[in-house]
């Protein structure tokens, strides 16, 4: 068994690895890349990937959950009630007039009336995961259609729960499934032989426990985990999390993925926010590559070759119906004809979720088999064929239009994030009077820290923290980056500043950079490295208290203050000079000694009487030269 | 063609709103080098050095501020204590100012009226003025009659405007070479001149 995961994992990934860049580099774009490659190693061509197919299905539909629980993660409850209008509006029409018309076409052809409800709700809902890994693959989440498209995919996300809620209500009397131990357990075990009202009732319960799990438990044990200060055990919670509310989602028969919808949403407020983001993103992205490689391969392309007028006349009517609908819906919340075809055609194939609701469809008995079977590969063609439609859109009709929206321009007022114009990285001794001076400027900041206790404190205190490893570019990314105009680099070591800065200038360049040096050494390698502003710890400091300690000895404070600020001149000078040179260990050693004699030499003039030569000015002793005796 | 400096001191431009509209593009003027005081100067460390650099490049210089207690802003004084050495904008050895031009434009809160002799301020303007007089004088340097804002405490968006278009009118002629200053001499205010008084 171990011999064949290793093999099938070299099988997935060397496909991935040879036929996605090929796929980008033609601009189809990774998701057409994936299906291309799953129909590729599918059973109906070089058919590495037989019967297990299914299987892998339903394993790699946890990328799918990951995606839905990452999805959850970035909708706090408040801006998804900012956000209700479009989704309410755009979404609830979408669903409810989808569900209809598919549902009477389905009825008309000789279906019974539960039968093509089923059919109508299964089909209006759409694919999450191949329109917003599309949407952001080609920069469009921001245009108007873009963000239209999210709020309709939120509601559909949204109406999962209560379709699955109802589904066994449809059974009629076909009974509780039992057929059941399919390997992937939706509506599973341990519900079996409940009347259909105690499932509901089940359903609901078990949602409600994991919001408040959500709530009030999971922040308690990510502090615990945090605490220990090792990284690998955080991601492993992070996993641990997603998992768990999978597995308590099979038990009680609901879809693992909204389960993890709802834990995300409960877990948008908690500052772990950040970091569970850049833990779970690579698995997720990993997961859905598998996710898409398993639908292509998920094709039965016997049954397309057995009716293929059926098939494909079936897909061309699903798109067209749900298009048309869309497109009503844009055209009534007034979207221009560009972004209302980028919504239209993105969103008019059948989604992930009909997976898992046609196997629940099957096992409630509410449909046959091969009723099922055919309806599968019509939902596998309409999401293969939506990066095909994204592209005629974007190569084909776009151009036609004049007036296409700029993304920038196009952004409504409710967006999700709010404005930050500054990136505090570290709030540590330096960071916290940053961040507190430019709080007393007006000047919110978004604040990156990993210790979890001054996370929670700060929080308490009312400041915008957040908890994470700062130089991660996704973390940076999902913080704001994109938007902000400066970020201040004050992480406790030299190694963490400099390497945030490295991942700043190489995907961040408009920010400007603030950082905190520690020493000569690392104020070096961050001025090698291109950044302008350096501050060292400890030298204003140092100097200020020399400043102090003369005024003590009878200085005067003006002239102490004056020569403070020479100081730091020199120094600077002395630096720029020294880092350009310092390669060479010699001349390193030489300039150090000329620096050092050279500031003696100046500090010793200091001490004259009106020798200072910045203030001149107030010297009075050429001018007794020359008026003097007359 | 003269090139014009202009020292710009204000220590809250912030809260001037007839200073922001008169500056603003100031620097786009051909010929025209706008120079910010306090921007670069916000701890009064004035650099000697730089300072004395630019007057050398140029050859009218022009102080602009509010007028504050009938006087120049802080860092204007300081600008001038260090700048204006001995041995070098004056004595025996401080040739270096000889020849050039120097006025001030200011902005002030009261009108013309308040600024005449026996008026609300007791003096009149160039009363004010007469230390900075002396001043370029000791450099060696002409002094030209002051370019007066009135009135700026009452002035609306459409006098400042106005004010503004005047303003860059007048130096927009000053780079030019159109503006004689040995026109300006015999004047009252530097913006008497006719270019912002057409005969009709």
């Amino acid at each position: 068994m171990g011999d064949t995961l290793l093999f099938d994992a070299m099988i997935y990934l060397s496909a991935a690895v040879l036929v996605v860049p090929l796929a980008q580099r033609l601009g189809l774009g990774s998701v057409l890349g994936y299906l291309l490659a799953g129909i590729i190693i599918g059973p109906f061509l070089l058919g590495f990937i037989g019967e297990e197919g299914d299987e892998l299905l339903h394993f790699a539909e946890f990328g799918v959950v990951m995606m839905l629980f990452l999805v959850g993660l970035e909708l706090e409850p408040r801006l998804l009630w900012r956000l209700r209008t479009p989704i309410l509006g755009m979404g609830g029409v979408q669903v409810l007039a989808s569900t209809a018309v598919i549902g009477m076409i389905a009825y008309f052809t000789g279906f019974q009336w539960n039968e093509a409800l089923a059919i109508g709700m299964t089909f209006a809902l759409s694919s999450t995961a191949i329109v917003l890994q599309t949407l952001n693959e080609k920069g469009l989440m921001k245009s108007r259609g873009g963000q239209s498209s999210f709020a309709v995919l939120l509601f559909q996300d949204i109406a999962v729960i209560p379709i699955l809620a109802l589904l066994p209500l449809l059974a009629l009397g076909h009974g509780g499934g039992g057929e059941g131990g399919d390997g992937h357990g939706h509506g599973g075990g341990a519900m079996d032989g409940l009347p259909a009202y105690v499932q509901t009732l089940l359903t609901l319960g078990s949602v409600v426990f994991v919001v408040l799990a959500g709530r009030y438990l999971v922040p308690r044990l990510m502090r615990i985990v945090a605490a220990t200060r090792q990284r690998e055990l955080l991601t492993g919670a992070a996993l641990l999390l997603v998992i768990a509310v999978a597995v308590l989602m099979t038990l009680v028969g609901l879809s693992p993925a909204l389960g993890a919808f709802v834990g995300g949403v409960v877990l948008a407020n908690s500052h772990y926010k950040h970091e569970l983001e850049s833990d779970l993103e690579p698995f997720k992205g990993l997961l859905l590559g598998l996710f898409f490689m398993a639908v292509g391969a998920s094709i039965d392309f016997n049954l397309v070759a057995n009716n293929p007028v059926l098939v494909l006349g079936l897909v061309v009517a699903l798109l067209i119906v749900k298009a048309g609908i869309l497109f009503a819906i844009g055209k009534s919340f007034g979207m221009g004809l560009d972004q209302n075809f980028l919504f239209s055609l993105g969103l008019a194939q059948t989604g992930e979720f009909a997976f898992v609701l046609l196997s629940f469809i099957k096992q409630e008995g509410i449909l046959p088999g091969d009723s099922v079977a055919l309806l599968l590969v019509v939902v596998a063609i309409s999401m293969a064929a939506t990066p095909l439609l994204m592209l005629f859109n974007e190569r084909v009709l776009q151009p036609r239009f004049g007036t296409r929206e700029k993304v920038e321009q196009s952004r409504p007022a409710d967006t999700i994030e709010e404005q930050r114009r500054v990136i505090v990285a570290g709030f540590g001794r330096f960071g916290a009077v940053v961040g507190r001076f430019l709080g007393a400027n007006g000047v919110r900041a978004t604040i990156l820290d990993n210790d979890s206790d001054r996370v929670d404190l700060l929080r308490r205190m009312g400041f915008e923290v957040y908890y994470g490893d700062a130089t991660r570019f996704d973390l940076l990314e999902s913080a704001g980056a994109e938007e902000a105009e400066a970020i201040i680099i004050g992480l406790p070591t030299p190694e963490q500043n400099l390497m945030l800065v490295e991942v700043v200038k190489k995907h961040f360049l408009h920010l400007h950079i603030v950082a905190r040096s520690f020493d000569y050494m690392d104020t070096y390698d961050l001025m090698d490295a291109g950044v302008l502003h350096i501050f060292r710890d400890t030298l204003r400091n140092g100097v200020a208290a020399a400043g102090e300690t003369l005024k003590l000895l009878g200085f005067r404070a003006y002239q102490v203050d004056r020569h403070a600020h020479r100081f730091l001149e020199h120094d600077t000078n002395a630096l720029r000079s020294l880092a350009a040179v310092r390669q060479d260990e010699g001349e390193y050693a030489d300039m150090v000694r000329g620096t050092v004699s050279d500031l003696e030499q100046q500090m010793k003039s200091d001490l004259g009487p009106n020798t200072y030569p910045r203030d001149y000015g107030w010297d009075s002793e050429s001018l007794v030269k020359e008026f003097g005796e007359a | 063609m003269p090139k014009v400096l202009i020292l710009f001191a204000h220590p809250a431009l912030e809260r001037s709103r007839v200073n922001q509209v008169l500056i603003q593009g100031v620097g786009d003027i051909p010929n025209v080098h706008f120079h910010d005081l306090y921007q670069h100067y916000p701890d009064f460390y004035v650099d000697v050095q730089h300072e004395q650099e630019l007057l050398l490049m140029h050859d009218i210089i022009i102080w602009q501020h509010p007028l504050y207690w009938y006087s120049v802003p802080p860092l204007l004084k300081q600008w001038i204590d260090l700048t204006l050495e001995h041995g070098w904008a004056y004595g025996s050895k401080g040739v270096y100012l000889k020849g050039k031009r120097v006025l001030n434009v200011i902005t002030a809160g009261g009108g013309h009226a308040a600024y005449e002799a026996g008026g609300y301020n007791g003096f009149t303007m160039h009363d004010f003025l007469r230390p900075l007089e002396q001043t370029a004088k000791l450099c060696g340097m002409e002094y030209l009659p002051p370019y007066l804002i009135h009135g700026t405490h009452r002035i609306d968006q459409a006098g400042a405007e106005k004010a503004r278009k005047d303003y860059h009118t007048f130096l927009r002629a000053l780079g030019a070479g159109e503006v004689d200053p040995e026109e300006l001499k015999p004047l009252y205010y530097a913006n008497d001149h006719r270019i912002l008084n057409p005969v009709k």
